[in-house]
Order: C-alpha cells, then sequence, then structure tokens
C-alpha cells in the first residue's frame, strides 16, 4: 500500500500537520515515532506556559501535547510508535526499523519531515576543563528529572539562559538542589523575560550576562568545581574577574540544532543559516512532495507557532497528494540588513492565496523599529515594532497583492532603527 | 599461583595477554581501572603508523613496522574496525622539504612498504582540502586508522574467551618476590601471586618497575588534547595528514576516523599527572592554530567533542622493553608508535618469558577470532536479518550512531562486562555521535541497571566515582 | 514604591507600583501591565507545575499542576506535600491528586494521561 502521507516524527510538529492533513482530506495517514508515545519533547516539559496563543489558556507540555493527541485520535491517522526511521528518499520511500515489526520500507506519496532538534552540547562550545561526570545538556537532565524520578546534582551552575535552561533552575529548585548561577556568553539573556522572573529572581539565582565557564574540575570522577569569567567585546576571558563555585553539577542550555540527518541524506536543500531545509511558501521542500515543518526547519520560541506552521505543511501536503504539484516561479527572500535568516526562503507567488507569513529572527535588540521589504531599491511595505530581539521570533505577514508588484526575483527583509 | 601476571590492561596488556591465551598458561592481567582501555589506549591520535617515524634500529622502528603488518589480519579476524588508508607528511617549507626526505630514507630502511615523495598536485589531487602551502609531502599507503579502545577489548576478550581472567578495579600497591620465586601482587581486588610478571602499566610503568628493581627510566606523562568533528566534517581527509614532526612529537594531525568523524590534534604537553586528562583552553588554541597550516577549511562549529590523552613518554628515546629483574619483564615506556606496536611488543613478551624459562606448549585450538554485530555498519539485508533473529535489532537506541538495544545487550553480556555508560560506549558506539549521549545517555543507563540488576543511581559515566544520579526525587513517600 | 520589570510581553516595561496608594501603577504601556504590576507586589502567585510517584506506569513520575495560581510563599510547602503522594496507573489528565492544597482553593491535578 502507498500512504498518502507519511509525518516522520509524533512530536507537536508531526501531530498539527498530521490532524491538519487529515482534515484537508488526506485518508492513509502514517505517523513514524521513535519514542514510545506520541508528544515529543513536550513530554518532559511539565511547567505551564504553552498554548496562551493556541488555546488561549497556559497549559503544561503534556496538557498541550494531549490535546493534540487527542484530536489525532479522532482521526483514523495511523501510528507507528518505538519505530525508527532510517532513511528517506526522493522518490518517497521511508525505510523504517522496529522490534515489532522489523525493517520495513513504506512508500508515500507525500512526506512531513517534523523529527525536531536536539540541543547543543559541551563539545560544539569547547569548554575547558576535565571531563567527568555531572555535565548535562539541560534537557537530559530535565528527562532523568521529570520522567525518570532522579536528580543529576546538588549543587547546579547552568551556562547559557536559554528557556530549557531557565526551566531547569526553577526545576532544580524546587526540588532541593541548590543553583548557584546561570551563566550567559552574550549581554543579553536568550531565554523569555518572564522565565527570567519566575525561574531566577523568584529564587535568588544570579544571572552573569557577558560570562562564560572557563575550567570545570573534577574530584574522583564527578564535576567539583567550575571557574567563571566576564568575558571582553570580543568574548575573551577577562584576567582577574574569576568567580569560583564548588558545585557537583554543570547544565548546559546553549542552543538547539534542527536534526536534519535524514534530510540531507535525502538530498535536500539545505540552508546553512537555520541549519534546516529550504522551504517555500508551504513548508515544501526542495524535493516536490516532500515537506517540512516545526524546529526541524527553524528552532521557535513558542510551540503555538510550531504548531500553526505544521497545520500549514499538513494542509500543503493534502493539496500535493490531491491536487498535484505545486508550480510557479520563486521569489527568493534575501537577508537584508540584521536579519539573521528567514523562514520561508523562497515564494511561489501563485501559490499564495491571500498573503504569505514570513518568519524570522533579527540579530540584534532593537527599539522603536522597523522592518523593511523592499524590491530592489522599492519599498514594498514596512512594519513598525516597538521591540525586537534575537531570541524573539518575528512574524509579518506579506499580502498577496504585493506580492504581485515585485518585478524582480528577489526581495530583501531589513531591520533599522525608525 | 598463576604462571604469569600482567599489570595493565590497556592495548599492551591486553594484545599480550591474548598472545599468552594461546598458550597452556595461568594467565592473570591486574587494571587498575574499572575497565580496560582506560589510559592512553582509549584517547590518541588512533593511527597505526607506517614505521618511517623512528631511527633504525631502535626497536620502536621493527616492533612498529612489524605490528603495522599484523595489524590487518587480527583487525579482520577480531572484528577491529581498521582501514589502510594511508598517510601523508606534509612539507611547507623547504626545511621541512629536507625533513620529508629524511623520513623517506629511514621508512627504507625500516622497511616501511610503498613510500613514495609526491609533490604538490598530486597531493591536491588526493587531497583538495590541503593547504595551497604545500610544497611536498611523505606518502605512505601501509599507514591506517582504527578505532584503538576496540583493538584493546578485542585482545582482551578474546584472552578471557581462552581463559584468561581479567581483574578490575586492581591497582597493584606492592610487589614482594616471593623466597620460593615468584611474586606476590597487592591489590584492593586481594592479593595474587605468579610466577611471571609483565609490567604494562602504561604511565604507570615506572613506579611498577621500581617496585622491584633499580630506576632505570623517568616516565614523563605528556598530554595530548584533540577535537573531534562531526562527520559532516569527514570529507575534508581521505588519508592520516601529519606535518612534519618536531621534537614535541609528530605534530597536529587531521584524519578521518573509523566512525566517520574528522578528528585534529594533538599537542604535546608535560604534565605532572599521569592520570588527569583535561583539556585546556591554551592547548584547544594551539590544536586548532597548527591544523590551520594543514588545513583552513575546518569548520569549529562543527566539534562535537574535545578529549585529551597521556602520552607514557620517558627520558629515553626507546621503548623500555627487557628483563628487569628475574622472572620480571618490563613492557614499559610505551609512548608512540606504541598502539600500532602492540602486537608485534606481545611476541616480544613471548620471547622474553622464553629468556627466562618459561616455554609453554601452544593449546590446541585456541580462539583467535572474534565477531562483532555493528547494525550501522549492515546492509539492509543483513540488517533485516539481524532484526528476524533478534527483535532488539530493531530497537535504536542511540539515533546519532544507529545503535541499537541488540548491541548494548552483546555488550553487556560480553566477556569483560562493563559498568559504566562509557564502557559500553567503547563496546557499542552509544554516545559517540553528535549529541553526545545527551539522548541516548538516560536510556544506556536504564538498560544497564535493569539488565545488571543494579539501582540506576549506582551507575557510572566511566570510572569509579563518576555517578551520574545524585537523588531520587520525591523521598518521603507515605501511604496515601 | 517598588521597581519590577513587566513580563506580560516581551517589550519588558519597567513598572513602578506604589505600596502606599492602594498598589497604582505607572510605567506600563497598557491595562495587562497594571494588572501584572498590582498583583506581583500585592499578592505574587504562580501556577506550581512538578512530579508525583506513580506506579506501574510507563514511567515512575507523572507530571501534576495546581489548578489555579497559588501564593508564591507556599510553593515549597506544597512541594513538600507531594513527596508523600504515590499514585497507581492508569491516571488521567486532570485527575485530582490532592485537593484545596495548603488551604489555598487550589487542587493538584495529574497533567497527562499515563
Amino acid at each position: 500500500m502507498t500512504y498518502d502521507l507519511i509525518v516522520v516524527g509524533g512530536g507537536p510538529a508531526g501531530l498539527a500537520a498530521a490532524c491538519s492533513a487529515w482534515e484537508k482530506g488526506l485518508k492513509h495517514i502514517l505517523i513514524v515515532e521513535r519514542d514510545k508515545e506520541l508528544g515529543g519533547i513536550l513530554n518532559q516539559c511539565i511547567h505551564n506556559g504553552f498554548g496562551l496563543h493556541r488555546f488561549k489558556e497556559e497549559l503544561t507540555g503534556p496538557e498541550y501535547a494531549g490535546r493534540f493527541i487527542k484530536m489525532l485520535n479522532d482521526t483514523g491517522v495511523e501510528v507507528m510508535l518505538d519505530t525508527m526511521v532510517l532513511e528517506i528518499n526522493a522518490q518517497h520511500q521511508v525505510h523504517v526499523i522496529s522490534a515489532a515489526k522489523g525493517y520495513e520500507v513504506l512508500e508515500a506519496k507525500s512526506i512531513i519531515l517534523a523529527m525536531g532538534c536536539r540541543e547543543r552540547t559541551r563539545g560544539a562550545i569547547g569548554i575547558p576543563g576535565d571531563r567527568p561526570a555531572g555535565v548535562f545538556t539541560a534537557g537530559s537532565a530535565q528527562r532523568y528529572l521529570n520522567m525518570e524520578g532522579y536528580m543529576v546534582g546538588k549543587r547546579v551552575v547552568i551556562l547559557g539562559s536559554g528557556d530549557i535552561g531557565l526551566i531547569m533552575a526553577r526545576r532544580m529548585t524546587l526540588e532541593g538542589a541548590k543553583v548557584l548561577a546561570c551563566v550567559e556568553l552574550m549581554p543579553y539573556s536568550g531565554g523569555l523575560m518572564r522565565n527570567i522572573v519566575q525561574c531566577l529572581e523568584d529564587w535568588g539565582i544570579p544571572l552573569y550576562l557577558s560570562h562564560t565557564i572557563t575550567d570545570i574540575v573534577a574530584t574522583n570522577g564527578r564535576v567539583s568545581h567550575v571557574t567563571v569569567h566576564k568575558l571582553d567585546d570580543k568574548r575573551q576571558p577577562i584576567p582577574g574577574t574569576n568567580l569560583e563555585f564548588d558545585c557537583d553539577t554543570v547544565l548546559l542550555s546553549v542552543g538547539l540544532i534542527p536534526e536534519n540527518e535524514l534530510t540531507r541524506a535525502a538530498g535536500i536543500a539545505m540552508d546553512p543559516r537555520t541549519n534546516g531545509a529550504i522551504v517555500y511558501e508551504n513548508m515544501e521542500t526542495s524535493v516536490p512532495g516532500i515537506f517540512a515543518c516545526g524546529n526541524v526547519v527553524h528552532v521557535h520560541d513558542l510551540v503555538d507557532y510550531v504548531s500553526a506552521e505544521s497545520e500549514r505543511a499538513g494542509a500543503a501536503a493534502a493539496a500535493y497528494v490531491l491536487n498535484g504539484v505545486q508550480q510557479g516561479n520563486a521569489i527568493t527572500i534575501v537577508n537584508g540588513a540584521d536579519v539573521g535568516y528567514t523562514v520561508p526562503q523562497k515564494i511561489r507567488v501563485d501559490n499564495v492565496p491571500k498573503a504569505a507569513d514570513i518568519f524570522f529572527r533579527v540579530r540584534r535588540v532593537f527599539k522603536d523599529s522597523v522592518i523593511e521589504i523592499k524590491d530592489g531599491d522599492r519599498l514594498v511595505i514596512s512594519y513598525k515594532r516597538e521591540h525586537m530581539a534575537p531570541g524573539e521570533m518575528e512574524h509579518i505577514i506579506l499580502p498577496r497583492k504585493l506580492l504581485d508588484t515585485v518585478t524582480g526575483n528577489e526581495i530583501t527583509v531589513s531591520a533599522r532603527e525608525a | 599461583m598463576y604462571d604469569v601476571c600482567i599489570i595493565g590492561c590497556g592495548v599492551i596488556g591486553a594484545a599480550t595477554a591474548f598472545e599468552l591465551s594461546k598458550y597452556q598458561a595461568d594467565v592473570l592481567v591486574l587494571e587498575k581501572e574499572n575497565d580496560v582501555a582506560m589510559g592512553a589506549s582509549r584517547a590518541n591520535s588512533a593511527i597505526i603508523h607506517a614505521g618511517y617515524d623512528p631511527k633504525p634500529g631502535t626497536l620502536m622502528a621493527r616492533l612498529n613496522v612489524e605490528g603495522n603488518a599484523m595489524a590487518e589480519q587480527l583487525c579482520k579476524d577480531l572484528s577491529v574496525p581498521f582501514s589502510r588508508i594511508g598517510s601523508l607528511v606534509l612539507a611547507f617549507t623547504e626545511e621541512e622539504e629536507a625533513t620529508v626526505k629524511m623520513l623517506y630514507e629511514r621508512g627504507v630502511q625500516n622497511g616501511v612498504p610503498g613510500l613514495k615523495i609526491i609533490n604538490a598536485d598530486e597531493i591536491h589531487e588526493m587531497e583538495p582540502e590541503v593547504s595551497k602551502d604545500v610544497r611536498s609531502a611523505l606518502y605512505a599507503p601501509s599507514a591506517g586508522i582504527i578505532t584503538p579502545w576496540d583493538y584493546t577489548l578485542a585482545f582482551a576478550e578474546t584472552a578471557v574467551r581462552n581463559g584468561v581472567k581479567v581483574t578490575l578495579n586492581a591497582r597493584v600497591t606492592n610487589i614482594e618476590k616471593l623466597p620460593e620465586g615468584g611474586y606476590r601482587l597487592t591489590t584492593p581486588q586481594g592479593v595474587f601471586e605468579a610466577k611471571y610478571v609483565i609490567n604494562a602499566a602504561g604511565v604507570h610503568s615506572g613506579e611498577i618497575h621500581e617496585m622491584v628493581a633499580e630506576k632505570t627510566f623517568t616516565v614523563c606523562p605528556n598530554r595530548g588534547e584533540y577535537y573531534v568533528m562531526d562527520k559532516s566534517e569527514c570529507f575534508r581527509a581521505h588519508h592520516v595528514l601529519f606535518q612534519c614532526p618536531n621534537k614535541d612529537g609528530k605534530g597536529v594531525l587531521v584524519t578521518p576516523t573509523m566512525d566517520h568523524n574528522l578528528l585534529v590534534g594533538p599537542n604535546a604537553e608535560g604534565v605532572e599527572d599521569g592520570d588527569r586528562v583535561n583539556n585546556t583552553a591554551a592547548g584547544m588554541a594551539f590544536v586548532r592554530e597548527k591544523a590551520y597550516k594543514t588545513m583552513q577549511t575546518i569548520n569549529y562549529r562543527n566539534a562535537i567533542r574535545n578529549f585529551a590523552g597521556i602520552r607514557a613518554n620517558t627520558d629515553k628515546d626507546e621503548f623500555q622493553i627487557g628483563i628487569a629483574a628475574e622472572n620480571f619483564i618490563d613492557l614499559a615506556g610505551i609512548k608512540s608508535p606504541g598502539l600500532s606496536s602492540a602486537p608485534a611488543i606481545a611476541l616480544e613478551a613471548v620471547k622474553l618469558l622464553s629468556q627466562c624459562g618459561f616455554n609453554p606448549e601452544k593449546k590446541a585450538n585456541p580462539i583467535t577470532t572474534r565477531e562483532k554485530k555493528r547494525f550501522r555498519f549492515m546492509n539492509d539485508e543483513e540488517r533485516r536479518e539481524a532484526i528476524k533473529e533478534n527483535p532488539a535489532y530493531g530497537r535504536v537506541i542511540c539515533r546519532c550512531e544507529t545503535v541499537t538495544e541488540g548491541e548494548i545487550l552483546d555488550a553487556i553480556h560480553s566477556p569483560i562486562p562493563p559498568c559504566s555508560v562509557d564502557g559500553i560506549k567503547r563496546r557499542a558506539g552509544t554516545g559517540m555521535g553528535r549529541c553526545q549521549g545527551g539522548f541516548c545517555g538516560p536510556r544506556v543507563v536504564d538498560i544497564l541497571a535493569r539488565e545488571l540488576h543494579l539501582d540506576p543511581m549506582t551507575i557510572t559515566q566511566d570510572g569509579a566515582g563518576s555517578q551520574l544520579l545524585l537523588a531520587e526525587t520525591k523521598q518521603e513517600v507515605s501511604a496515601k | 514604591m517598588k521597581e519590577l520589570v513587566c513580563i506580560v510581553c516581551p517589550k519588558g516595561c519597567r513598572l513602578h507600583v506604589d505600596e502606599e496608594n492602594d498598589y497604582a501603577v505607572t510605567g506600563n504601556s497598557c491595562p495587562r501591565g497594571a494588572v501584572y504590576g498590582h498583583n506581583e507586589i500585592k499578592n505574587p502567585t504562580r501556577v506550581l507545575t512538578s512530579t508525583v510517584r506513580l506506579e506501574g506506569g510507563l514511567y515512575p513520575r507523572c507530571p501534576v499542576k495546581t489548578d489555579k495560581a497559588v501564593p508564591k510563599k507556599l510553593l515549597m510547602d506544597i512541594m513538600q506535600e507531594l513527596n508523600h503522594v504515590s499514585l497507581h496507573a492508569p491516571v488521567e489528565a486532570g485527575q485530582v491528586v490532592l485537593a484545596n492544597i495548603c488551604g489555598t482553593d487550589a487542587n493538584v491535578v495529574v497533567t497527562k494521561n499515563l
């Protein structure tokens, strides 16, 4: 049998994509999930704050996933759990293995990639020192704590002020650990202000901006001490600024990387800025009929946005299967001043219904600024913003009727102070 | 009383144990750590050198070339990842070109096969990413890359299957000569007696030597630091790319590994503590700076791990191999090219035992092969078969390296059972990849605890004391 | 007068709250900021999320939360109470684990089917 759609990954992106494709009329849909349950990383994110946009209420991670799993249960979407995808290819074949069914090659009319992302590790940032037990990514520690019921440490220093690190500062504190410091390389936090207040300030945990860990010392195989230094403008440690912490644990919250090994191996064109696939306005990749959505495309701040993007991908996969291949010339979106990346990277104007959604991140903190879309030197449209920061994904809606005025084959998105 | 006690289960001790296990002899290996291959054998450049580097006429020269020649068949028989990809020693200056010529001459004298000096065009044909500044290179087709901890494990496991006893957590603290001949060795695991003792204690071989003999050499522990790069960087090198050796060693190299990563390093720095393998900001910066000369394109954002290893360098420009005292053999001060020489050093040990008067009969049919399932290197058909045979091969635990539960179970139930997450890593390959065990770590802990009937809180990352989990949550339970 | 940063949206307005004057808020750019500033100084509350023991489930812990915000100063007391709880699978999201926790009028409820 050939599936209408195979969704790789049963986290928030995969769930929303499958539900949406079903709603749009696809009947033979399969989700392949490597874990023993659906929901992905949300299962370990037991804190609240999810769903304010999507459901207009504050849910915990498992509750947010639960809403979508309930929706999925009302459809005829098939699910394979405990199953690993080893390979996908441009012919829409999906190689999977599982203990239950062995090695199988599945065929599909369309595929949605929803593999999510992974955490950057100590090795990726090259922290000097001993390499003992006690250095964990925040997400691994979160899994041990919230799902397995173990504390990875009692005296903790956190490197990186991304949201997972902040959330873990509070969780470890609530469970009786002493969190000594949160140390951030950049001069600003990568996390939400709300998490700085509720996860650090509520508990009197100091946040050291423009600081980093410069040494990790072990005693008898476990972390026993770390040294932290303030950094100069070139991010080099300033001698004499060292702070010394006796601790047993270092948690790392130093960024997420889209998990695209399957994507690369399938020969899908990648964007080095996002570490994700290059996608069109409907989340289709460079290989026709293969779509991508969620954190595998670009790392999102809020799961609500993942769901919205994935629903668009699901609908587009349904349209691809039911109506055939999307055609049309594509406009490339060029990153102008202070714009780090955009998603989508390309827009096929003929396929844009009323407007195209464009997501992007700025490279620095802005107050009272404008986002400009230009066709060559001509200003197509501008959008005002009171506040922008690299940690906050920006979203603009570009009307079709303005896209129709574009004469060149590219438009530029840039940001500047007003 | 054992016939032979080998102190140290690095690659030298393990290769010697394997060689002796082919004879009718009671052999004991004492290892101070909680696993084998815990010193220099697991943290090095993972190269089987061709043998043009050591001075002609030295033991190092002969044993390197012999060990290199033995590696291929041994790795085939013992299922150790090995590939004879060849090496280049790159010359960037006139002076270095002279060094390359000198190495060529040495290599020819040492009996290294197939050596050739090649020009810049030929180099770039073979290695397009190498710096445009390169002038010429020594090409040694017999150099290879290997998984060094698995080489050690293969020797040790096969020796155990042949009846050798390996005792872990057994640091030798005292050696006493027995009046009736033989030695008594004291360890935290008890006291052991053996007629013959072989000192393969690596960076501690000086201390062991001095327990029975006058000091004749000094171990000078020397640390080398490395970068391991993601598989996406592996394409940059197809051969082992050396720079010209200098007084500090063979210099910074760039090489692919058997796991398709790119390895960059090492520096060379004398250190006090031969057991401390920390990385330093200065050492890592040095490696990046020196490697830049070989190749400007390496993207360090794609680094997945740093590590450091300790070389058992000595004040002598030679391996310290010989009879140190009555019935006591030193395989000491085994620095580079020790890994390459290991199987040849083992044969040397058998010869020295014979000189001491120990000439056991060969066993009729000793085990000399090892099978190992590696799902990631199987083709589709082999994978289908493996899962059919045992469904555990269908459950991927380490998703970066595609290591299955079946391979983890094989490791746990192997002849030298591991007790740590890194013990599983060395045997099965879990956690070696880009997420560095972030995903599979908790699952490996779970499987280890389940299979060994242990509390997860006792499972270590690596050596003794390196527990991962420090407490259970929700401690004060009362019925409700 | 107390000063705090508003967390209602990413703008991060610096709020001034006058305790002498019925917790009047200045510095806010929207009405939601005024409400936040008022409550945050007068009676700061938080939703607590944590876990409790679970027997016979897919995992040995089950996530829970308070079904409404509780006074910040009681968070550690509630954590203590959770240590005494052990549930048996199956459990369903929304199931009450502890009612009227620490006299707060909030219930601790399960947040995942397990």
